[in-house]
């Protein structure tokens, strides 16, 4: 099995064989960070460049770290000290620094298509690390995977993914990437937070989370920005933790053995309770460690992927 | 004595509506005889397999000065008309000064005096094109302003469409109005339906395009005014306009090239050369605009010929500016998207771009006129080409068609017996 694109820009497209590469590759590498060096060289001669246009705690952190753990070199910055505020475009950023010699570019950007902008006019392998409400391929993994260490498969499960469907780049990519190992996916929101024709993705949409929650297995709850109601999109975050808030009380449509995910940031008692997002079926800590492992299993791949894994 | 003979080659006259052989005379930069028929004098312009008509009017370009030279020149976009097949030209007020008062109408024709082909400025309809207080629009028109616009913004206020409409009704010109709500269109980049949920990319409504058509027809028909859409892209924008003609309503619609030939799957790329106002809509409604220029409804094709710099498109595609060149390429878009695929006839086609247009701005050309000036465009019909961007006349090379194999091309551009562009 070997990746078809040099870059890894979306989950759309990817095929079956292509998405478990990944997750099996990255399995093989989460045991490095159980190790007690948790450093292997296989990356050493690879340079990424870390280039973050939006405030990112995790995802930044989980990038750094996994290319750590292979032994790449990296440089992070983010746009506020960047030339970018100077007035240069993003292209001549690019190839300013690529000019220093680097091998990949990790971005993460708000405007949709970026990484895709990048990938035609530049040398480097692009990693998207979230562009827009686009794709969030590396976060769709890590939430496939973390189904997967649960269930020991994908295929015929069933998964309801709650809250800001039409702002969320976390939706699309899970949505691509579980239709594809198929599983049946459903999406559950408040019209205004539901993106024009979402059911052409192949997926059930509902407005009622009693409907959406029933017979699913797995519970991904997407983060609500507090902006939403600001512009108008929801009357209050009030009247939305009590339609589409997963409380306890709503637990009981699941199946047998589900589990709750979480992308984060959490807003504790706005989408997810506390109870909820702390109980034991809640998986949100073991997709930030699968986090790690998916993003060193990306850079492996999409780095060479020739050298043996130590 | 005859300066000029175009002969053997199949003349289109749109105002009878005649395709067939034939051989134009002309004296001293004027129409002197249109011969139709085999029995022809000898040529001097052997036309042998071209179509010969009316120098084509294009009702919708940017020509970026007064204020964004690096983009256009009145000279360059006239040039980059001439080679597209286009005679006279009608540009947009959105220039830095806005056209909104006599002193810019009259810098465009000063500017407009040396281009190889007619400029005829459209003046705003509100001061700075800020939708708040009309411009002085009788004095533009006798600078020559031929109708006015505050194209790229919709006139969002429907009272100060109203009084626009009432105006322009007693000065005897047309208002061309862009349709756009921009509460409605909510900083959408692309069309939003289905290709914006899976591109992630901010969607703009066809119901910002819509209401507004809607509400300017109304507005039309209440003062008894006429109208004249600019761009339509949609199924519904199409239906509204059908059926207030079939009321008697006097309003006219354009469309433009990009309109009839793409859809906006192509934005897969986030290729900002794809990026325009209106956006490009769905499949369903490229079909309808087809179908709408082969009813009828929609009378005129323009180009909207948007000029940008490189610098300002290679940018993330929220960041770029909307807009497409539009000029060189049209004539080989309507061969090959609507004449070759038998949507529309030659003559058809050659009537939206010559004396539709002609009637809606008023101005005089876009037929053979014995003893008006000869402008006359020769199209080869066969004529298979590739766009290639170092081919652009215009200073801007932002064009989704680039690459693209086409069928017809303009191949002599003639203003008043003069060649001004041969392939």
């Amino acid at each position: 099995m070997r990746l078809r694109s040099p870059h890894l820009l979306g989950l759309e497209g990817v095929s079956a064989g292509e998405i478990n590469l990944f997750l099996d590759t990255a399995v093989t590498l989460r045991e490095i960070l159980n190790r007690p060096i948790k450093k292997v060289p296989t990356l050493r001669h690879i340079t990424v460049l870390n280039l973050f246009f939006e405030p990112s705690t995790r995802t930044r952190i989980s990038f750094e770290l996994a290319e750590k753990r292979l032994s790449a070199d990296l440089i992070s910055f983010s746009a506020a000290t960047s030339s970018v505020t100077k007035g240069e475009t993003l292209l001549d950023t690019i190839w300013n620094i690529e000019a220093m010699k680097i091998d990949m570019v990790v971005i993460r950007h708000q405007v949709a298509g970026t990484p895709h902008f990048l990938a035609r006019n530049c040398d480097s392998r692009i990693i998207n690390a979230g562009d827009g409400q686009h794709e969030h391929p590396t976060q769709g993994l890590l939430d496939i995977m973390t189904i997967r260490d649960h269930f020991g498969k994908i295929e015929g499960l069933r998964v309801c993914i709650v809250g800001d469907i039409k702002h969320s780049r976390v939706a699309r990519s899970n949505i691509w990437g579980l239709k594809t190992l198929g599983a049946s996916v459903a999406v559950c929101g408040p019209t205004t937070l539901l993106p024009a024709e979402i059911e052409k993705m192949g997926v059930e949409v509902f407005t009622k989370i009693e409907a959406a929650l029933e017979g699913a297995d797995v519970v991904n709850v997407l983060r609500l920005q507090k902006e939403r109601q600001t512009s108008g999109l929801l009357p209050s975050l009030r009247e939305y933790s009590r339609r589409f808030g997963i409380t306890t009380e709503r637990l009981k449509y699941l199946n047998k053995g589900f589990m709750i995910m979480h992308p984060g940031p959490m807003n504790r008692g706005v989408e997810i309770s506390s109870e909820v997002a702390d109980g034991p079926y809640s998986v949100i800590l073991s997709q930030v460690t699968n986090g790690v492992a998916i993003r060193m299993a990306v850079l492996y791949l999409l780095g060479g992927g020739a050298g043996k894994i130590e | 004595m005859s300066d000029l003979i175009i002969g053997k080659g199949r003349i289109i006259d749109p105002v009878d509506g005649y395709f067939g052989p034939g051989a134009i005379v002309v004296a001293n930069g004027t129409f002197v005889e249109i011969i139709k028929g085999e029995k022809q004098p000898d040529a001097t312009i052997d036309a042998e397999g071209l179509i010969v008509c009316p120098g084509l009017i294009d009702m919708h370009v940017h020509l970026r000065e007064p204020g964004f030279e690096y983009k256009e020149t009145i000279h360059s976009g006239a040039q980059a008309a001439a080679a597209g097949g286009f005679t006279s030209i009608a540009c947009m007020p959105n220039t830095e000064p806005t056209l909104d008062n006599q002193e810019t109408i009259k810098f465009v024709y000063e500017k407009a005096a040396a281009a190889p082909v007619r400029v005829y400025p459209v003046g705003a309809v509100t001061r700075g094109r800020q939708g708040q207080q009309l411009a002085e629009m009788g004095e533009m028109l006798e600078a020559g302003a031929v109708a006015f616009s505050d194209d790229g913004n919709g006139i969002q206020n429907g009272n100060m469409m109203r009084r626009a409409l009432e105006y322009c009704r007693m000065l005897g010109v047309n208002i061309l109005s862009h349709c756009e709500y921009v509460d409605l269109t909510d900083n959408g980049v692309m069309n939003e339906g289905y290709m914006s949920t899976v591109l992630g990319l901010r969607g703009s409504p066809r119901i910002a395009e819509e209401l507004m058509i809607a509400r300017d027809i109304m507005l039309a028909e209440y003062v008894g005014a006429s109208v004249h859409i600019q761009h339509l892209t949609t199924a519904g924008g199409v239906e509204l306009v059908r059926d207030a003609k079939k009321r008697g309503v006097a309003v006219t619609a354009e469309t433009c090239p990009h309109y009839f030939t793409i859809y906006d799957e192509y934005l897969k790329s986030y290729d900002t050369n794809l990026k325009v106002n209106p956006p490009i809509r769905t499949k369903k409604d490229m079909l309808a605009i087809r179908r709408a220029l082969a009813s009828g409804v929609i009378d005129v094709i323009a180009t909207d010929h948007a000029p940008h710099a490189w610098e300002e498109k290679a940018l993330e595609f929220d960041f770029a500016p909307s807009g497409i060149i539009g000029l060189e390429t049209a004539v080989g878009l309507i061969s090959t998207e609507l004449v070759r695929k038998n949507l529309l006839n030659w003559p058809d086609a050659v009537k939206k771009l010559t004396i539709k247009p002609a009637e809606i701005l008023k101005i005089p050309g876009g037929k053979f006129e014995i003893g008006k000036p000869a402008d006359i465009t020769l199209i080869d019909p066969e004529l298979e080409w590739v766009v290639t961007e170092s081919d652009f006349r215009s200073l801007s090379k932002n064009s989704p068609f680039t690459g693209r194999r086409l069928t017809g091309r303009t191949v002599k551009t003639i203003v008043s017996g003069d060649v001004v562009f041969e392939l």
